[in-house]
């Protein structure tokens, strides 16, 4: 079944070649993209029942030779957790371009070079999670801000100029420091073995062994790369913007998948290369996780702006999920690994829910909005639900990894575990909140008033646009029910019965935490 | 008369290893008879017939090479005409550099179909501004006179990179420098500024030669001989005194790195480049860096290495500040000329990264990762010239950089090329300028200089705003009104553009071939 991850590597690349070349029908071009990511999420499908959860360490491996005077190889495996993630890629990739069936490009902007870009980000990304070479994956690393740069530069807001080259540098930065101490690993390797090699396997091994002052400064440059990436405070700060200015499929990408790589990072190489490193420097992770998750709160109450807004909630989610990672406990690990899928398909939920809101109002700011149930009652259900399910209410997805977090890291952390619990509250209060203010109440805000006294210039007054509105700003179409019926579906089926996921992660984040060599505590007392 | 006879017998004439000075041969006798055809052949011949002697010399060049590398050859190599060149393993890859990039960047000078006539013009004293001026600048016949002296300053180059003592070095220096200083004042357009740029390259050009040459007074006073690796014995345990020895590498050093424009001194770097004729800041970027880096490998390699460890520490120094020039100043610019210039500068401060990249057990790494980094730097830059010399107004090039404002949308396939050739110059994975960087950096971890990484690293990314900001102008910024056309390229252009690229590319994808190659043999000591 190997072929079924590099056919997951080849199908986008070949749709965005395709669809390259359709750019000037934009009908065909979305038909012909959808078809291809369909294909890719067929073939996810395929991947997670070839990937046995009690086999090896990394699954469907294959690989050839690329710069062989470096031992570099063209190396492709996955664990757990890279499965996830790319079964999560898979399932979003269709519906962000649903989504953004009907949204306008800027001018002179074709769908063909927008889906292309799409689907060579969704190829590349597939990548990163699935090489297990680690020049491999700081290739793709940095090759993946490519086509996420033109996507936010060239078809994004006002600031896109600003907001795609502060992306791109934050990100290569934090890359480029990576491969100074993947460089160091690799002349430890050499020394070691007489023969120079980046497999991670091989890394692994020589690595954890090196003394602790060795390890922490490689540590400290994959920790940047991956601080950078998913965002941890203070190295969030490309984020917001990026989301702002980003169009809302984009955004999907950016916050729900790109974010990602950052966390699954952390576990995949920092755990269990560094593991001394990890440990002694856990602390101060820890200390940027919660404050993550305070910071990322409160400024999620203050933002105007529903995009910054979503770039917020998701800085806070992170802080949770590094939280669980430096934990060392097997249920907050889990707890982790789960919040990583589970944020992407509520947060990927409510951007695209959001977008749905902007697609309407034409405004991001929040006070354009007002009393938006009375006009488009099923959307207004539909962004109650992926806020509640953003806040991690019982029964939705992210409740089961939200509280494995709490629960798991409370032994080991409960100084942090503790500050982190405000975070909840406060996402009550700020998704509460907005959902007051947009849909709540008597009609209101420009945007809505506005777009239909626009629609009729002719209109005399302001109460006549009050009764036109109704007409002009219309509910949830079969199109865009479409696209949120599946993760309605996820969300509850998996807020009530998440096994089918804890069994695919468990025993990846388990022998994660072998790799770093730490007693589960928890695991300890089950065994009494 | 017996004691005359004798002497004359004591006197043997050096043995000449033909065959492997073959291509250097070919290069410097192709220009000698381009010289003669310039005065002998009718005008209106002299432009089909000079390129064709030209490219087929380097082509002849590149087969003797071929032969020799694939005939039995001694392994470390061999020290020919008495001991002045050495053809060694190096001397090869970097004389095939050489003569690939000098094939690249004669087809851009060679190219008519961009600006009538050529880039080039007859006189570069007549004073701008004046009616004979004028005239030789709309005169549309091609000036041949540039392939002479193009041949002649890579002779020179093939000869500096293989010199193995500092007086053939010297001389070396000399026959590479002088033509460039006469091309840079011939270009078209600009007259003033090309005038400027010659004058400003002659002047600190000439200081740099006297430094150079004080530097091999006084290592010769230290040794008593010019050769490297007299030298290297000299300094490997002798009481006499380090004043001279470090003085004259100093001052040695001073002469090099002026060539290579390494920061600081590359004063004339930006102001070069934007006078000369693009096709000749093209050869400069990319032919004269090769041949400088060479030399310096060389001279640290042979002659230096026993004494590292009491000159690292500058170098070191050098390097960061190069690094910081380059990517900082870089970062003000608004002609794309000179921002290739200071990027130029800071690709100096990594190449000397590699070049100090000596380990104590004699092994160099650094010295096939600099030359690998010199040989996919020189086709990313050759290309990059040739693209700016397309995007043109009424004025000549377009060099402004708000003058590139939305070229994407006028011409796909330039923004493209010239986007992937920046991403190249920034180092971004799937370019040659990546392996590049990684294998420089690892030889610097190699031998100890994680530090000078580091820098070097976040030097990279303060220069990749600057390539960033130009593609960003091409792709998401509107086209001016009055914006410039791309001119469609003739022929010669277009395959040395293509070939820039495509080197690029396959040199990001498939390395290892290249790797190898340079990685074969050290330097003859």
């Amino acid at each position: 079944m190997t072929w079924v991850l590099i056919a997951l590597l080849v199908v986008p690349l070949v749709g965005a070649l395709v669809v390259a070349f359709l750019r000037k029908d934009d009908k065909k071009a979305k038909l012909v993209a959808l078809a291809f990511s369909l294909v890719e999420l067929v073939l996810a499908g395929l991947l997670w029942f070839a990937y046995d959860p009690d086999g090896d360490r990394i699954q469907l491996a294959s690989g050839v030779d690329w710069i062989p005077a470096f031992g570099v190889r063209l190396q492709f495996g996955i664990d757990g957790i890279a499965l996830v993630m790319i079964a999560v890629i898979a399932l979003l990739i269709p519906l962000v371009i649903g989504a953004g069936w009907t949204e306008k490009l800027p001018a002179g902007r074709s769908q063909g070079g927008y889906l292309s870009l799409i689907l060579i980000q969704e190829a590349v990304t597939v990548g990163v999670f699935a090489a297990t070479d680690v020049f491999l994956f700081y290739v793709l690393f940095e090759v993946m801000l490519i086509p996420m740069y033109f996507l936010i530069g060239g078809y994004g807001g006002a600031r896109r100029q600003y907001a795609a080259v502060k992306f791109f540098l934050y990100s290569f930065l934090g890359g480029l420091i990576m491969l100074a101490s993947a460089i160091g690993a690799y002349a430890m390797a050499s020394d070691e073995l007489g023969k120079g090699t980046f497999d991670w396997a091989t890394l692994v091994k020589v690595v954890s062994d090196a003394d602790s002052t060795t390890q922490t400064w490689l540590f400290l440059g994959f920790f940047l790369a991956f601080a950078i990436k998913a965002p941890l405070v203070p190295f969030h700060t490309w984020l917001p913007d990026a989301a702002a200015e980003a169009p809302i499929g984009v955004t999907v990408i950016v916050v729900g998948i790109l974010d990602k790589v950052g966390t699954f990072g952390m576990l995949r190489y920092l755990l269990p290369m560094f593991p001394e490193a990890s440990k002694n420097l856990a602390p101060y992770v820890l200390v940027l996780a919660v404050a993550g998750v305070l910071y990322g709160s409160l400024l999620a109450t203050g933002q105007r702006d529903m995009k910054r807004f979503l770039a917020y909630v998701s800085i806070a989610h992170f802080g949770f999920i590094a939280l669980g990672i430096f934990s060392f406990t097997s249920q907050a690990g889990v707890g982790s690994v789960s919040y990583m899928l589970n944020h992407s398909i509520s947060t990927g939920m409510l951007i695209l829910v959001v977008g749905m809101v902007i697609a309407r109002g034409g405004s991001s700011l929040i006070s354009d909005y007002g009393g938006m149930s009375k006009v488009a009652p099923l959307l207004s259900g539909m962004l109650l639900l992926a806020g509640l399910t953003t806040l991690s209410l019982p029964g939705t997805n992210s409740f089961v990894s939200e509280f494995l977090v709490l629960i798991g890291s409370f032994p080991t952390r409960p100084v942090f575990t503790i500050i982190a619990t405000v975070g909840m509250v406060l996402a009550a209060l700020y998704v509460l909140w907005l959902y007051q203010r947009i849909m709540t109440g008597p009609l209101r805000g420009d945007a809505l008033i506005g777009a239909a006294a626009g629609q009729r210039s002719d209109s005399p007054s302001g109460s006549v646009g009050t009764l036109e509105k109704k007409t002009a700003i219309g509910d949830l179409s079969k199109r865009e029910i479409a696209v949120l019926a599946p993760l309605v579906v996820i969300v509850l089926a998996l807020g009530f019965y998440p096994q089918p996921v804890l069994d695919v992660i468990t025993p990846t984040v388990g022998a994660t935490l072998t790799e770093v060599g730490v007693t589960d505590p928890v695991t300890v007392q089950e065994g009494k | 008369m017996n004691l005359l006879v004798a002497q004359a017998q004591q006197i043997e004439a050096p043995e000449i290893h033909y065959g492997a000075i073959a291509p250097l041969l070919i290069v410097l006798g192709a220009a000698c008879i381009s010289v003669l055809l310039e005065a002998l052949l009718p005008k209106h011949q002299r432009w089909a017939v000079q390129l064709v002697l030209t490219l087929l010399t380097l082509v002849g060049a590149v087969g003797s090479l071929i032969l020799y590398a694939t005939s039995e050859r001694p392994e470390q190599g061999v020290a020919t005409l008495a001991g002045a060149i050495a053809v060694d393993s190096p001397s090869l890859f970097l004389w095939v550099t050489l003569l690939v990039l000098g094939f690249g960047s004669v087809l851009l000078i060679a190219d008519r179909s961009v600006e009538p006539g050529g880039a080039f013009v007859a006189q570069a004293a007549i004073r701008p501004g004046t009616v004979q001026d004028r005239a030789q600048a709309t005169k549309t016949g091609m000036q041949t006179e540039v392939f002479p002296l193009t041949l002649f300053a890579l002779g020179g180059m093939m000869t500096f990179v293989a010199a193995n003592d500092l007086l053939t070095m010297f001389i070396a220096l000399e026959v590479l420098s002088l033509p460039l200083y006469l091309l840079c004042g011939l270009a078209r357009r600009r007259r003033l500024l090309s005038q400027e740029a010659a004058v400003k390259y002659f002047l600190l050009g000439a200081f740099a030669s006297a430094f150079f040459l004080y530097g091999v007074a006084l290592l010769y006073g230290y040794a008593g001989s010019v050769k490297l690796s007299a030298i290297a014995t000299a300094a490997g345990g002798t009481d006499r005194s380090d004043t001279l020895l470090f003085a004259g590498f100093g001052l040695l050093v001073v002469g090099l790195l002026f060539k290579a424009a390494v920061g600081p001194f590359h004063a004339w770097t930006p102001d070069v480049y934007q006078g000369a004729p693009t096709p000749i800041t093209a050869f400069m970027a990319a032919c004269t860096k090769v041949a400088a880096f060479g030399g310096i490998l060389r001279v640290l390699t042979v002659a230096f290495e026993n004494t590292q460890w009491e000159w690292r520490g500058v170098l070191y120094g050098v390097a960061v500040v190069s690094m910081v020039i380059g990517a900082i100043l870089g970062l003000t610019q608004t002609d794309v000329k000179r921002m290739i210039a200071y990027s130029s500068v800071a690709h100096a401060g990594f190449l000397l990264i590699g070049s100090i990249a000596l380990t104590p057990e004699g092994d160099n790494p650094g010295v096939s990762a600099t030359m690998f980094y010199l040989l996919a730097y020189g086709f990313t830059t050759i290309a990059a010239f040739g693209i700016v010399s397309l995007v043109r107004n009424s004025d000549g090039e377009a060099t402004h950089l708000s003058q590139w404002a939305g070229l994407a949308k006028r011409s796909p396939i330039v923004a493209a090329t010239f986007t992937f050739l920046l991403l190249a110059l920034a180092g971004i994975p799937l370019t040659s300028g990546f392996i590049g960087k990684f294998v420089v950096f690892s030889a610097a971890i190699e031998a100890g200089l994680t530090p000078l990484v580091v820098i070097a690293l976040v030097a990279s990314a303060v220069a990749a705003f600057f390539y960033l900001r130009v593609i960003v102008l091409m792709y998401f910024s509107d086209p001016a009104p009055d914006g410039p056309t791309v001119t469609v390229p003739g022929a010669f252009t277009t395959i040395a553009i293509t070939l820039g690229a495509v080197v690029t590319l396959v040199l990001g994808l498939w390395p290892t071939f290249v790797l190898d190659w340079a990685g074969t043999g050290s330097f003859l000591s």
